[in-house]
């Protein structure tokens, strides 16, 4: 079952397929065989899931172009809604393109699925499609779910819906049991698209390599790529983000003439600390390659990378700042060390005295506590040195914190006369702005007494 | 001179094997049943008599065909169709509208079908109607011969009926119940719905007119009759082209029906399911296998095809996840299994994983925290995991808890087959369990 040459298309459209085609050869078999000739009934609809970058949507799209097949390719991020699914299946049907001649109409209008069978149909018929399998393909098919309810399980049933030789297939990361409505449906056949072994991914990767240099040279690069890279991601296409972006700082030293293509060791050792860097923004995108080039090429060896959450520090008011810092407080302490923390003469009360056997997670585990503004304001003035006065100002304050979402409102926004707050900072940005008013705020954190 | 007659009629192999195809996926997927009814011939014959009442008589009718999932509603149906239509006065005589819940989800899209149906767009023209009801009978009144005596007998199928019982004030449903029970017109209502609990769902005045005639079918054949249809769905008709090959086919069929490992397949897909359209699937995978270089169907090809159809597709996904989700799915599990099921969030999750990595680890690097959060978000795309409210935007998502949508056994079984499992990952993995 491993050779093409048994499926009915002509010889060289399956040599061309096996050229394009790479490491997915048990799964472009299961789907030549599936869907048999052309001229043969097939099956109402096809579920194709695996993870993202295993070559869904590529060899379904190669492998009907390539054989000719009619067919119509729908992505449902860009459809969103029913209608302009319906439309995109019909102007790909009638090879109809919005362009500026027909003010980037459609070539038929179609609202409802009804109208959308009775126009299939017609379509079929004009073009001449009567006496073959029209592959309808929905990429990204989770998002059926969330359209109208009777979208999925009409198209599942779409062959005896339209009495016509038409198979639906469906491409999606998600499992099928999740999409399975409340009363049932027609069951579609699933084929799984396993994800790329470690070495299938080094014969990928390694078939990019630029024409300045040797295959091999390229293959070793992608070898110590994936050494490094591997056990965080076996995403193809952030891998193959990776190796375009590093590769020129690979090459630097043999650029330099410091060292050949051969000397594998000298050349891991120039590039290992920039992958381990790279190895902290994976997938992050927190900057752009063009700025990540850049960065590279000033190479400054003290280089903190800086990433979103390193620019996270907001430049606060005062009083903000204080206010801030008593909202974290308040959301990670319990209201009943209060006095504990903010008291002169509590007296001596140990951690163990009131740690109760439920609150043994620490609250950081947990998430922020909401709490009443008037606790907030107490927290505000025990921690403020100078004396503060309940102003207008301060109030003002406080909302304009909510408008940053630092704090948040929880409750209704007509609750005027006790509301209640949460605080959505981190403890590394709450750190950060007590540094700057010489605050040390662990000291009043009950999780770390 | 017989010798080469023969000959002349077998075709070279391409071509046979092109034709079994071609019969036997129509035979599998058009609901075309292969000559025997098996188990249901006294709802047909009531269909029948039924449709032949509106049909000669002009009497009205209305019935609901209930059965689970592929136990052949539309088979039956049609079936009973066809024999009416072949009484050839009768042919002429009536008109057959179709609907589909799935299709016509709200009444004024139904009637705009049930127009164009009875072809009746010319003689609405631009009339406007004050009531659905005024509209509806205009049009089965358009059917009437000219002197108003005799009317046309319509069939009126609903397909997915319990969905039309959601439409608003359920208007289509009493107003065909109404013309079926007030003899206005002959027409017939045939419903075919898999909710048994369909009754519940009509109003008290929809039900009211309704004639609460039922047909159900429920799939209540035993294991042998099954094999039987096995074979029968298989077999090639005396009306293939070329005798012999069919004659070998059949063998290979029968041959089959014998084999062991064929008759566990068909045990283990009937005891999980008696619904004949998932054994059509079965016996459809297997016969994709059938090729030129392979031309008879095998104990290998059912074997396959079973297991192409019952996969545990959430382990194929574990499969491919990356070491650093890996580790994350075991921490949410450690997390389980020590809180006895309670949800869990990010945050709680960071802190198992990041005392693994301090501790027991040495081949897992240590991430940085955005890292893992994306990683963590991944899984929630995947659906792996699932949030425990709605989405709200007033918690962050490190503290959204979530619930972990994984059995321990799948989670331990997908860490067998994982490539390149790092050792200490696998040992944490397990160490909980002691």
């Amino acid at each position: 079952m491993t050779t093409l040459e048994q499926f009915p298309y002509l010889e060289e459209k399956l040599q061309d397929l096996e050229k394009r085609i790479l490491c997915r050869d048990p799964q472009l078999s299961t789907l030549l065989a599936v869907f048999g000739e052309p001229s043969h009934l097939s099956f109402p609809s096809i579920f194709i899931y695996g993870h993202t970058g295993t070559g869904k949507t590529y060899i379904l799209k190669t492998v009907l172009s390539t054989l000719e097949l009619p067919y119509a390719i729908v992505n449902c991020v860009e459809c969103f809604t029913s209608r302009l699914i319906f439309e995109q299946i019909l102007n790909q049907l009638y090879d109809h393109c919005p362009s500026p001649d027909n003010e980037y109409s459609s070539y038929e209008r179609c609202d409802t699925f009804n109208e959308f069978i009775r126009l299939y149909k017609k379509a079929i018929s004009s073009e001449g499609f009567e006496n073959q399998t029209v592959y309808i393909v929905l990429d990204k098919a989770e998002l059926l779910r969330e359209m109208e309810a009777n979208l999925l399980p009409a198209f599942l049933r779409l062959q005896e819906l339209t009495q016509s030789n038409v198979t639906v297939i469906f491409l999606s990361e998600i499992v099928w049991e999740s999409f399975r409505p409340n009363t049932g449906c027609l069951e579609p056949i699933t084929i799984y698209f396993t994800d790329y072994s470690k070495v299938e991914l080094q014969k990928i990767l390694s078939s990019d390599y630029p024409e300045e240099y040797s295959p091999e040279f390229y293959a070793s690069y992608i070898n110590i790529l994936l050494g490094v890279f591997y056990t965080v991601c076996r995403d193809i296409k952030e891998l193959r983000h990776l190796a375009a972006l590093n590769f020129p700082k690979f090459c630097e030293p043999v650029i330099k003439g410091e060292a050949k293509e051969v000397d594998s060791h000298k050349l891991w050792r120039n590039i290992e600390p920039h992958l381990k860097r790279a190895m902290q923004t994976i997938y992050l995108r927190e900057i752009s390659s063009s700025q990540w080039e850049r960065i590279q090429q000033e190479d400054r060896e003290a280089f903190q990378l800086k990433g979103l959450s390193a620019h996270a520090h907001v430049e606060l008011p005062y009083y903000s700042k204080f206010l801030l810092i008593a909202g974290y407080l308040a959301s990670y302490n319990p209201a009943r060390t209060d006095k504990r923390f903010f008291l002169k003469h509590h007296g001596k009360i140990k951690k163990t005295d009131f740690l109760k056997k439920h609150e043994k997670t620490s609250n950081h585990l947990l998430g922020p506590k909401p709490f009443p503004l008037d606790r907030l304001l107490a927290i505000l003035y025990s921690i403020v040195d100078s004396r503060v006065a309940p102003t207008a100002n301060i109030f003002s304050q406080i909302s304009s914190l909510v408008t940053l979402q630092l704090l948040t409102l929880v409750g209704h926004d007509d609750q005027l006369d006790s509301p209640k707050y949460k605080c959505t900072v981190s403890l590394d940005f709450i750190r950060a702005v007590a540094r700057t008013v010489n605050f040390d705020i662990v000291r009043y954190l009950y999780d770390f007494l | 001179m017989s010798k080469r007659k023969s000959k002349d009629k077998s075709l070279p192999i391409g071509e046979c094997i092109f034709q079994v195809q071609a019969h036997l996926r129509l035979r599998l997927l058009q609901l075309a049943h292969p000559g025997k009814r098996c188990g249901v011939e006294s709802q047909h014959k009531h269909l029948v008599e039924l449709l032949k009442r509106t049909v000669i008589h002009g009497e009205s009718n209305s019935v609901l065909i209930i059965g689970p999932r592929g136990s052949g509603k539309s088979m039956l149906l049609q079936d009973a169709l066809r024999e009416i239509q072949a009484v050839k006065e009768l042919k002429e005589n009536a008109l057959a509208v179709h609907l589909n819940g799935l299709l016509q989800t709200s009444d004024k899209i139904a009637l705009k079908e049930i127009t164009r149906q009875l072809h009746l767009e010319n003689v609405v023209g631009d009339r406007v109607f004050g009531s659905f009801a005024e509209n509806l009978s205009f049009l089965l009144d358009a059917l009437k011969t000219g002197d108003r005596t005799s009317s046309c007998p319509v069939l009126f199928i609903l397909d997915e009926f319990d969905l039309f019982a959601h439409h608003k004030n359920q208007t289509l449903l009493y107003n065909l119940f109404d013309i079926a029970q007030s003899a206005q017109t002959p027409i017939t209502v045939i419903g075919l719905t898999c909710r048994l609990d369909v009754m519940e769902l009509l109003e008290k005045r929809v039900k009211s007119r309704f004639s609460h005639r039922q047909i159900h079918l429920l799939n209540s054949f035993s294991f042998s009759e099954y094999q039987a249809m096995f074979k029968e769905l298989l077999s090639l008709s005396s009306g293939f082209p070329d005798v012999s090959f069919a004659e070998q086919w059949n063998a290979s069929i029968q041959s089959l029906c014998e084999n062991k490992t064929v008759e566990d397949i068909l045990q283990k897909q009937f005891n999980a399911s008696k619904d004949l359209r998932s054994l059509h699937m079965l016996l459809l995978l297997a016969l994709c296998r059938v090729c030129v270089s392979h031309p008879n169907l095998n104990a290998a090809d059912f074997v396959e095809a079973y297991r192409l159809r019952c996969v545990d597709s959430k382990a194929n996904i574990l499969h491919g996840l990356s070491v650093l989700e890996m580790c994350l799915i075991i921490a949410m599990k450690h997390l389980q299994d020590t809180y006895q099921g309670e949800p869990f969030n990010f945050q709680m999750v960071h802190n198992e994983f990041q005392k693994f990595v301090q501790r027991k680890a040495h081949s897992v690097y240590n991430f940085e925290k955005p890292v893992v959060l994306k990683a963590f978000e991944h899984l929630h795309q995947l659906e792996l995991i699932k949030p425990m409210e709605g989405l709200s935007v007033r918690t962050q998502k490190e503290y959204r808890l979530m619930k972990l949508l994984l059995d321990n056994s799948q989670i331990l079984e997908a860490l067998q087959k994982y490539p390149n499992c790092p050792t200490d990952v696998r040992q944490w993995a397990m160490s909980s369990l002691s």
